[in-house]
């Protein structure tokens, strides 16, 4: 399901066309190629939607967004963490 | 104990929430003047209006109106017909995106080219073409490209890496449509053919994830122009009933406005980079045809035409069959997309039409309106 929980850019590659993000403790790697070049700096918060970086999140909505889900995921083991988070990542329904 | 991974969403489809706003959204209700229809454009709605029942919480002046915001489901005939003969060219991989396998065309769907030996292959991203096409050197692989203004972007970046690293062997068959002018085309056509103002869409529920690239400066126009509310809403169940309680409220306040409930990733702008990605390798078609809808004037996107050599309409013109096909003649998805119907009123819904076996547009994909009264009817 969409929850779109905002995932924060721990690394930039040298030529800006990848990043890793970490998603409340999920790391994983995602295009930046949607984005223009100095768009998206370390420390920023993004959506992501099958692989790519959408668009960058206001980071006052994203603390908003991520104390929502704090509690419940740091109760979680880190499997189901992990499978909670990517599984919000491929939502099907963001085709439109 | 472990906790269950529905925990996750318990804050966004917490039924006492929901129930909070049914509430609300009834009292303020009974102050609306007339009865009013509300669409929700995205198939995403569509399921979530279906699966968490609440069309049973409105009060019985809100009425929802299922939109064609399904990639899948708004691809015309002639056109699955087309992946389906690129798929059986010699020495071709076609790839696409999810739904896209079951949608039946003439011949059949996609499925059924792979099981007479077409090589058929669904990604997770569209870039994995790449890769495909790397390893496949002396085969062309054909992106057969889907999806609203959500997706367009990431099929521009795949033309543009081409491009970029000189890959011969990827062509694109492009089919990304846009949201607003098909929008446009449904308050128009409506207005046209219907008098009763039972029938009219009244106000908008707006897709969000299209929103995070386009902005939501793309629905401006239908308060302005149109009078009609949008709201662009989240797509869980307290999202969506927020997003209606707020288009209520608007009716009540004899406000017409467009609004965001989904303000944690969804701006006015947009992904600017983005929309110039789309710009600099698409440009608009005259019309697409839409299953169920017919035309929509400037409603599809192809490559520009200096890109020619890498579109696989133009590549394979002479094979391609460009016959409009109908529909069969007792589908109603037209009407139910237009809200003059609902799925049950099809005569063949849930018989000759099934997830299964779908005839319709509205069957295909299980965002699609007759797919989600199929699998949720029975909480109508
Ligand atoms: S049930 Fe099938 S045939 Fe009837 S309107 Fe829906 S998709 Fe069309």
């Amino acid at each position: 399901m969409c929850l779109s929980i905002p995932s924060k850019v721990v690394r930039i590659s040298d030529d800006k066309t990848m990043c890793t993000v970490d998603t409340m403790g999920v790391q994983r790697d995602a295009n930046l190629m949607m984005m223009g070049d100095d768009d998206i700096q370390l420390g920023d918060y993004v959506l992501l939607h099958i692989g790519f970086v959408m668009n960058k999140i206001d980071e006052k909505e994203a603390i908003v967004s991520i104390d929502t889900y704090k509690e419940i995921l740091e109760i979680m083991d880190e499997d189901e963490r992990k499978r909670a988070i990517l599984e919000d990542d491929e939502c099907p329904n963001r085709g439109a | 104990m472990a906790l269950e991974l529905k925990n996750l969403y318990d804050n966004f489809r917490d039924g006492e929430t929901i129930k909070a706003y049914a509430k609300i959204i009834a009292e303020d209700a009974k102050k609306l003047k007339n009865p009013i229809n509300i669409m929700e454009v995205c198939g995403g709605h569509t399921h979530t209006i279906m699966k968490f029942g609440l069309p049973q919480l409105m009060p019985e002046n809100v009425n929802f109106i299922h939109g064609p915001g399904c990639p899948a489901c708004i691809m015309p005939k002639e056109r699955i017909d087309h992946a389906y003969v690129l798929a059986m060219q010699p020495d071709v991989i076609l790839v696409t995106l999810g739904d896209m396998i079951k949608v039946p065309g003439s011949n059949g769907s996609l499925q059924d080219a792979r099981a007479k030996g077409a090589d058929v292959r669904f990604v997770y991203s569209p870039m994995e073409c790449i890769k495909i096409a790397e390893e496949n050197p002396d085969k062309t692989v054909i992106f057969f490209a889907i999806g609203f203004e959500t997706t367009t972007p990431m099929t521009a970046v795949l033309v543009e890496q081409v491009i970029k690293k000189k890959v011969p062997n990827i062509l694109f068959h492009i089919n990304h449509v846009t949201v607003p002018e098909v929008m446009v085309e449904l308050i128009d056509s409506r207005d046209v053919h219907v008098d009763s103002y039972n029938n009219r869409i009244d106000a908008f529920l707006g897709p969000s994830h299209v929103s995070v690239i386009s902005g939501s400066k793309i629905y401006d126009k239908f308060p302005k122009d149109y009078g009609r509310p949008v709201v662009v809403s989240g797509f869980e169940p307290v999202d969506a009933m927020q997003g209606i309680s707020m288009i209520v409220k608007q009716f009540v306040e004899e406000r017409c406005e467009l609004e965001i409930q989904y303000k944690r990733v969804v701006n006015h702008e947009g992904n600017l980079n983005a929309q110039k990605l789309i710009n600099t390798y698409f440009e608009k078609m005259d019309l697409f045809r839409w299953r169920g809808l017919g035309n929509v004037p400037d409603s599809g996107l192809k490559l520009k035409e200096e890109f020619a050599s890498m579109d696989a309409e133009v590549v394979y013109k002479d094979v391609l069959p460009i016959a409009e096909i109908e529909d069969h003649k007792l589908c109603i998805c037209g009407d139910i997309l237009r809200g003059m119907a609902k799925p049950p009123e099809c005569t063949i819904f849930g018989t000759a039409c099934k997830p299964t076996t779908p005839i319709g547009s509205c069957m295909v994909s299980s965002e699609g309106a007759c797919a989600a009264y199929y699998k949720y009817g029975n909480l109508i």
